[in-house]
Order: C-alpha cells, then sequence, then structure tokens
C-alpha cells in the first residue's frame, strides 16, 4: 500500500483498543481519501465510537498506527489531533449555547490585535464560512437560538475555519428534519469538491446510499468489510451488520382494534401545542409526525404531566385526568419514553438496576425499604426477554451503548404495565438489530390492548409501523393519514411543511 | 473468573472506602510520633501494683501505702488496699496527701516499732525525696522494698481517653455533616448550618432559663426546650427548602441568606449575650457517658447508622440519589421531587439543630457565636467523605470517616505541639489534599492525563 502513486489522506492500521472487561477494537484498518465520504455502518457496541475517539485524540489506542497524509502520528491529546486536521462533529454538539454563532466558531483561536478581538475579521470570515457551505446564518445569533441544522452548520464552519481536511460526523443526521437533511447533503457534497475527506457514521442506509463513495462495516470491535457503495444491496449491509439475515425492516403485524382508550381534547400550551385532539384506540398504534419544533414532544409531555397544559382534557377510558406532574400519570397508567435517553431518560451515574427500580420503587418496597432481592430478579427477566447486553445489574448506565440504553428505560417501563405508553424517537440513535426489536416490542404492547403514541422523524419509520398518522405543523394538527399503506411519503412531508 | 472478581471487590473497596485507609494511615502517623512512656493511674495502677506484690513478698507482709490527695490516687489507694486485703497482708496505714504526711506516718510507724517490709507507691509519690535513701535517715527500714506500678510505652494518641476525646470533639460536626451530605446528593449546598447551631443553642438555652426555670429545670422540660430548638432549626431549613424547590432560588443563595437570617435571630434572642443559666444536668448529652463512651458520641453514631440504612436501603435514598444524579429522569420516572427536597433541607436544618443543642450541653451555655465557620468545616467533612459537590454520589459513611480525618488530625497536632495557626493552613492544604486523591483516584491514578481526561467529559 505504501507504493501507491498518492498516499491516503488517513490510514489507520491495525487499531486496538480495550477497555476494563471490554474489548473495544479488534486490529480495525480503516482508509480515506482525499474529497471522499466513507459511510462507517455498524450496531451500537461495534466499536465505531471508540474507533472515532482515537482518531480524535481522545483516547490513545493500545496498539495501531495512525498515518495522515504518509506522516505517521500518535495522538497524546484532542489539541494534537485537531492541529493534524481532524474535526469530530458529535451529535451532541460542542456548542456553548449563550455565545454567538462567531464567538463559537473562534473559541479559544480569537482573532486578536494586541489582545483585543477583531470582531470584523470574525465576521467575515464566519459569512465567508458560511457562503462556503451554502448556507445564510446571521454570526452574532446566540447559539441557542439557532435550529438543530444551523448549529450544525456552525460545527461545520467552525472545522472548516481549523483548516480541517478530515471531518468526522457522527449521526449528524438524527436530529434533523427533512429539508435539514437534504441541505446537509449539500454541504457533505460540498466539503467533497474542497477535497475534504469526510467519515459519515449514520444507521440510516439511505442516507448512506445517496451520499457515501465507500462503506465501511464493523461488528463486534471488527472490520468486517469496505465496498463501493455502488458495489453492495441494502440487505447485504443489514446482513454484515448483524450478522445474520433480517426478514424485513418492520415487522408485521395484524392489528385488531379496539375502543377508545386514550382521549385528548383542545389540548393548548402558550405557543407550542395549540388545540390539538385526538384520540388513541386499544391496540393501535398511532404515529405522530411532523418537522422538529413541530410541538411534538410537547404534545407528549403535556399528556404525561411533564408540562402543565393551559386548557384541553385528557380522558383515559372515559376517566378525567387531572395530571399535576408525571407522578399523576405514572399512577393512571401513562409511561414516556423520551427522546433523550441521557438527559431525561436515565440517571447515567447509577447502575442498570437502579435506573429500572426508579418508577417501580413502590411495587418493590415494603415500608419504605427496597426489596432488593424482588427488583433484581424482575430485573434479570427483562435482561433475558429483551435481551440487554451488560455484564452485571451493577453497570452503570453511563457505560452502555445507545441500545442497551434505550432497552433498560423499555424495561423500567414495560415493569409498571402501563396502558398508555409514548415513544418519543424510539430508535434514534439505536443500530439496525436493536431497532427490530423495538418494532417487535411495541407490536407486541400494542397486541395487549394497549394505546400507543409513536413520535417519529423517519417517515418510513412512522409509515411502516402506524396504523393511523398524525401529523403536527406549528404546535397544530396539520393532518391525519388514516389509510397508512396507500399514502406516500411525499403526502406526508406535504402536510408537515404546511 | 475468580481473580477478576476479586480484583473488582478490592477497587470497589479502594474507591469507595479509599478515604478509609487515608484515616488508618493518619492514625498510625500520630501513633508513631506520640509513642511515649506511659504510666498506669487509678484503678489500673492498683490493679497492677497488687499482682507484683502477691507474687514478690510473703502473705503476712506489712504494707504502708502512700499517695497523693486527689481523685485519682485515692481509686488507687482504697482499691488497691482492698485487694491486698483480700489476698491476706496487713495494710498498716494508707497516707494521702503531702511529702510531709508521709514523713510523718513513716516517723509514726518506725517510733511505734512496726514493721514495714513494702511501700506501696506510684509513680507519683515513689519520686518524692522522702522515699529516697530510706535506710539512712530510718535505719529501721533499711530493708524495706519500696514498689511502684511498672511503666510501658504506648502511644498518647492511642490512649482510650484520647480516642474518646476525639469522638466528642468531632460529634458536632459529624451530626450536622449526616444533613449535609444528604442535601449535597441532591446537587445542593447548606450554608446556613453554622448558624442554626447557634440560633438552637440560644433557643434551648433560653426556653431553660426563661420558661424551665432555670437551674431548677426538670429532665422533661429541658428535653422539651432541645426539642423546641430543633423545631425552629428545622422550620428555617424547610423554608430554604421551599425557596429552592418553589421558587427556583439556587441552594449557595437561599441559603446563605437564611445563614444571615439565623445568625442575626440568634444575637437578637440572646441579647448578644451567652446564657448560663442552666441546670448541672444539662451537660448529659454533652459531657455524661455510659463506660467512658460520651452521649454525644453513641448519638452519633445511632444517628449514622440509621442515616446509611436510609440512603442504602430505603426508596427515600434511592429518590434521594437519582434526583442528585438526573433531577429531569427522576421526576419524569415519577419520584416527587419536591418533597424530598424540602425534606431533605429539613431534616439537614433539624441535624444542625441538634448539632446546636450537644454543643450547648457541652458548654453548659448558649451563644450567638457558636457555631462560626462550621458550616465550611462540615462542608470539608463530606468532601473529604468522598461526596461529589455535583451530585449524585457519596456514602454517608464515608462522610463519617472524612469527619475523622479532620479530627484525627486536629488532635493529632495538638498532641505533636503545633501551634494552632500552623493547624489551620495545614488543615486546608490536608483537605486539598484528600479531595486531590479523591479525584486522580476516579481517573485511574492516570496523573499526567487529566486534562485530557477533563476534556473528554
Amino acid at each position: 500500500m505504501t507504493t501507491t502513486p498518492q498516499a491516503p489522506l488517513l490510514a489507520m492500521k491495525g487499531v486496538s483498543k480495550s477497555f476494563p472487561g471490554v474489548r473495544a477494537l479488534a486490529g480495525v484498518d480503516l482508509v480515506l481519501h482525499r474529497g471522499e465520504v466513507l459511510a462507517l455502518l455498524g450496531e451500537n457496541g461495534a466499536g465505531k465510537s471508540t474507533l472515532i475517539k482515537i482518531l480524535a485524540g481522545a483516547y490513545r489506542p493500545d496498539a495501531g498506527s495512525i498515518v495522515i497524509n504518509g506522516h505517521a502520528l500518535s495522538f497524546a491529546n484532542p489539541i494534537h489531533a485537531q492541529r493534524a486536521g481532524i474535526s469530530v462533529i458529535y451529535q451532541e454538539f460542542n456548542l456553548i449555547p449563550s455565545l454567538s454563532a462567531r464567538e463559537n466558531i473562534f473559541l479559544g483561536r480569537e482573532r486578536t490585535c494586541q489582545g483585543f478581538i477583531q470582531r470584523r475579521a470574525e465576521q467575515s470570515r464566519a459569512l465567508e464560512l458560511f457562503a462556503h457551505v451554502g448556507v445564510q446564518i446571521d454570526p452574532e445569533t446566540p447559539c441557542r437560538e439557532l435550529a438543530i441544522g444551523q448549529q450544525q452548520v456552525v460545527e461545520i464552519a467552525k472545522a472548516l475555519s481549523q483548516d480541517a481536511r478530515i471531518i468526522v460526523m457522527d449521526e449528524p443526521s438524527a436530529a434533523l428534519t427533512s429539508p435539514e437533511v437534504e441541505r446537509l447533503f449539500g454541504i457533505v457534497h460540498e466539503l467533497k469538491v474542497r477535497g475534504i475527506g469526510v467519515i459519515y457514521i449514520s444507521h440510516r442506509l439511505d442516507e448512506i446510499f445517496r451520499i457515501a463513495d465507500r462503506v465501511m462495516v464493523m461488528r463486534d470491535g471488527q472490520h468486517v468489510a469496505t465496498r463501493p457503495t455502488g458495489q453492495v444491496t441494502r440487505e447485504a449491509l443489514i446482513e454484515m451488520m448483524v450478522g445474520r439475515k433480517l426478514e424485513s425492516e418492520f415487522p408485521k403485524r395484524s392489528a385488531t382494534v379496539g375502543k377508545e382508550r386514550l382521549v385528548v381534547k383542545h389540548l393548548c400550551r402558550r405557543g407550542k401545542v395549540r388545540d390539538v385532539s385526538f384520540s388513541i384506540r386499544a391496540g393501535e398504534v398511532l404515529g405522530l409526525t411532523g418537522l422538529v419544533g413541530a410541538g411534538r414532544t410537547e404534545t407528549a409531555r403535556l399528556i404525561f404531566g411533564a408540562d402543565r397544559s393551559d386548557s384541553g382534557t385528557i380522558t383515559l377510558d372515559g376517566r378525567m385526568l387531572r395530571l399535576q406532574n408525571p407522578r399523576d400519570a405514572i399512577r393512571a397508567g401513562i409511561a414516556l419514553l423520551t427522546e433523550d435517553r441521557k438527559s431525561q431518560g436515565l440517571v447515567l451515574g447509577q447502575s442498570v438496576r437502579e435506573n429500572f427500580g426508579l418508577p417501580n420503587l413502590s411495587q418493590m418496597s415494603s415500608w419504605g425499604f427496597v426489596q432488593q432481592r424482588r427488583e433484581s430478579s424482575a430485573f434479570a427477566r427483562f435482561v433475558e426477554s429483551l435481551r440487554i447486553r451488560i455484564p452485571h445489574h451493577e453497570q452503570l448506565a453511563r457505560n452502555l451503548s445507545g441500545g442497551n440504553q434505550q432497552k433498560v428505560v423499555l424495561a423500567k417501563w414495560l415493569q409498571r404495565n402501563c396502558e398508555v405508553i409514548i415513544f418519543d424517537e424510539p430508535t434514534r440513535g439505536i443500530d439496525v438489530g436493536a431497532k427490530y426489536e423495538v418494532y417487535l416490542l411495541i407490536n407486541e404492547l400494542a397486541a395487549q390492548g394497549k394505546a400507543i403514541l409513536m413520535i417519529s422523524s423517519e417517515l418510513p419509520e412512522v409509515m411502516g409501523m402506524s396504523d393511523r398518522i398524525l401529523v403536527m405543523h406549528q404546535g397544530r394538527i396539520s393532518g391525519e393519514v388514516a389509510d397508512v399503506p396507500n399514502s406516500t411519503q411525499e403526502d406526508i412531508m406535504r402536510t408537515a411543511v404546511g | 473468573m475468580a481473580e477478576p472478581r476479586i480484583r473488582s471487590i478490592l477497587s470497589r473497596l479502594v474507591s469507595d472506602y479509599g478515604m478509609f485507609f487515608v484515616l488508618l494511615l493518619l492514625c498510625c502517623y500520630y501513633s508513631w510520633v506520640t509513642y511515649d512512656e506511659q504510666h498506669p493511674t487509678g484503678a489500673a495502677a492498683a490493679e497492677q501494683l497488687a499482682k507484683q506484690i502477691t507474687r514478690q513478698f510473703a502473705k503476712n507482709s506489712n504494707v504502708l501505702i502512700v499517695a497523693r490527695d486527689s481523685n485519682e490516687d485515692g481509686t488507687f489507694a482504697d482499691l488497691l488496699r482492698a485487694q491486698l486485703r483480700g489476698e491476706g497482708f496487713s495494710v498498716i496505714e494508707t497516707v494521702k496527701g503531702q511529702p510531709s504526711d508521709a514523713r510523718n506516718a513513716i516517723q509514726r510507724l518506725t517510733d511505734a516499732g512496726v514493721r514495714v517490709d513494702v511501700i506501696a507507691c506510684n509513680q507519683a509519690t515513689a519520686g518524692w525525696a522522702v522515699m529516697e535513701n530510706l535506710g539512712s535517715k530510718f535505719p529501721s527500714l533499711a530493708s524495706v522494698k519500696i514498689v511502684q506500678p511498672q511503666s510501658y510505652r504506648w502511644p498518647n494518641f492511642l490512649k482510650t481517653d484520647n480516642l474518646l476525646n476525639v469522638a466528642n470533639q468531632i460529634a458536632v460536626i459529624a451530626i450536622i455533616a449526616i444533613g449535609m451530605t444528604t442535601v449535597i446528593i441532591t446537587a445542593g449546598i447548606d450554608l446556613s448550618v453554622g448558624s442554626l447551631i447557634a440560633l438552637s443553642a440560644v433557643v434551648s438555652t433560653l426556653l431553660i432559663r426563661d420558661l424551665a426555670g432555670a437551674e431548677q429545670a426538670s429532665a422533661l422540660a429541658m428535653t422539651a426546650c432541645g426539642l423546641a430548638g430543633i423545631a425552629v432549626c428545622a422550620a428555617i431549613g424547610c423554608f430554604s427548602g421551599l425557596m429552592v424547590t418553589t421558587f427556583a432560588i439556587p441552594a449557595f443563595i437561599a441559603t446563605l441568606g437564611m445563614m444571615l437570617v439565623a445568625s442575626g435571630f440568634a444575637y437578637i434572642f440572646a441579647k448578644g449575650q451567652s446564657i448560663y443559666q442552666v441546670p448541672d444536668a444539662f451537660v448529659w448529652l454533652g459531657r455524661g457517658g455510659k463506660m467512658g463512651v460520651p452521649n454525644a458520641v453513641i448519638l452519633m453514631i445511632v444517628l449514622y447508622l440509621i442515616a446509611h440504612v436510609l440512603m442504602t436501603h430505603t426508596t427515600l435514598g434511592r429518590y434521594i440519589y437519582a434526583i442528585g444524579g438526573n433531577t429531569e429522569a427522576a421526576r419524569l420516572s415519577g419520584v416527587p421531587v419536591k418533597r424530598i427536597l424540602v425534606f431533605v433541607y429539613t431534616m439537614s436544618g433539624a441535624l444542625a439543630g441538634l448539632g446546636g443543642v450537644v454543643m450547648a450541653s457541652q458548654l453548659k451555655s448558649g451563644s450567638p457565636t457558636y457555631g462560626g465557620m462550621y458550616e465550611l468545616y462540615v462542608i470539608a467533612a463530606v468532601v473529604v467523605g468522598g461526596t461529589s459537590l455535583a451530585g449524585g454520589e457519596g456514602k454517608v459513611l464515608g462522610t463519617l470517616i472524612g469527619a475523622f480525618i479532620i479530627a484525627v488530625i486536629q488532635n493529632g497536632m495538638n498532641l505533636t505541639g503545633v501551634e494552632s495557626y500552623t493547624q489551620k493552613v495545614v488543615l486546608g492544604l490536608v483537605i486539598l489534599g484528600a479531595v486531590l486523591v479523591d479525584t486522580r483516584k476516579k481517573s485511574g491514578w492516570n496523573w499526567l492525563r487529566f486534562r485530557a481526561a477533563k476534556i473528554n467529559d
């Protein structure tokens, strides 16, 4: 390989890394050329994140080499990696919300003249960078006021301002709406043209086929295969990722929809949710989609009592609910699996067993004393049935992969045996195999006669899973699709954009 | 499979109770430094000397006992006499007093022609000039043997009295630190505890003076007054909790405000004076004890056991940890966050109040100047004990260890004669060092790369 006419932009060879008790990477190779988009695929826990963190200088590999432009490098820290032209855009952006886009871009590398910041110079450079990627953002807007897609552009501009030659994007489209994803693709294309190598991590196969030149698949810390995108099929990729054949992406089921269970009428919360009314029947999966910020999560939080509604009523099985807080909602039999597992679903510093027990302690305690044996045995049942991969029950929630974290959250609500279950982006950041398991579980719950509300931005998922779909736009329900099999993604999209 | 398990248990032990080893190390150090010649006194000396005499002398020997005129020497002399008589010796006289008394007694005995075989002294009286060259002064006593208890070597630090003293001194801080630990685990802080010590001490002694009959107050009345002091502090803690939960005022600010309010009230109630008019029995809690163990120490141990069980085995404890770890996740899991936070601040206030009553009892008075800077010592004990100020983790028993680390350092420096100003400097540095060790340990003893580790977070 060393005698090829042009050395690759990046070559990682035989990279290995172990953590106490886990072999995260075992001799992984990765090659990236100039102006190329390499998609990195793999289930959660396959070792993608570890590989990226080694590239970013956050971890030191146990073995292996990293060669950039023919120069061997061994990163001691993230700053060295940055100087070598590597930029990683993580799923959770590293932006400071109170600072403006410009200040974030130049954070730590401010353009100064005798200690004073050259605001004008920074501004024009920021505008120039935004122009490169074809987006218009006012550089003085505080980042907290920017949409997720715009924040991402700021991150990309920041990477460009550091003269990044390799940009790693970790699930860049996960939180984006369809038009934003389109714009992201445009930006990626722009980066390619400029000769930048892009490593693109995503679970969305459609995207990979659209923008990646080559695709690399990892499984269990090992390199499975790297192929030009044109030479593989969707099915082949899934098979490589999970190591077995999947029948279909969405499990089939025969819905037997019963009587109305949850009825929501004229629900309002100032500015966010406007006069939302709908009902869910027993055994029904109701899909709720729309653009980010359309009020989907806000509606779910009202039904769960996490926020107070200004007006409107919520009825479960004919009984009117007065919800002051989530505790009331849980007692009434409503569960919410939040969109953001890390900040809302789990106490990361506690063990998985303790997380599992949190909403269930009333069942598992007597006289205020927690019966740990009862808790452990209940959890053990779910570890088995949901196939949660953990070494022991005392494992901290922080140390699990996204899929396993979601399964722990699922377990804690399944134990509660709630009648209404709200899934907010249930498969975000989850690999294909675990996704399928979540879908199966949703179907099983529906078959038990529960009422299910599934919020999702992924249209194929909404269409594959729902019996009925509601579309929200600017806090209102802007459309309903009752005949799901005979409608198209375009129909829904049109309603979503208003 | 067995080996990694043992290793994981060991590493957990070290990470959970690493401070325990620091405490042991400190104890070892001060034991070594204060290793010194010890002379038994009182009952222990009597026991030892009785055995020695029984072993060395014939049963019908005549014994003269010489001791000083103090309580401890009195116990020594009386016990020794009783024991020797039981063994069949004839104790011809027991002297308790000055060297002149001893000389007079010996003079009298020799004048009367009484045979004296043994003179039993303790370490102090054996050193009296009278006892030197008895044979030349009183020819009839040429063959008399002077015996005294044997000395031994033992660290001053490890003497039972000293250790109990350490425990008693730290009791107030340790009791308050229980409440502080729970508050800090919820990611809060309570700065008002120092002032609450003063308020509670003033309120309870004031009530004893003005309502319960001052020096004539009954035990029941004193208990009621103490409880009233605690209740006032609990109410203030509850108020802080409500400010934190209902109005979302940062705990630092809310409790800072209450710190000033409580201190001000303590001065107003006491009119700036100390209150001494309490019965002698009032010191029962602070100074009294069973079998040498002060009641305050027993109370502290009981409270720690209760708190440990509460935090590790009950839903309440689980909720407290969950709130500190992730308030929003806890709320969305149905944890009654507000109720529990109010409870935690109320308990912190009540325990600070209890600490105030203990301190008033120890000092047999109440004063608005009590508890100055105590909130900082309490927080230091909690943090040295391994509780994170970020919330979500920490252990009540760790706090007890932290409190003892502080107490042992202070006591050790007193024993080795370190000046009190220097003590402050050392204590501050030790607290920093302890916390540094703790954070290093958590990042896997990665001393050199700690900056990189921070960036990853």
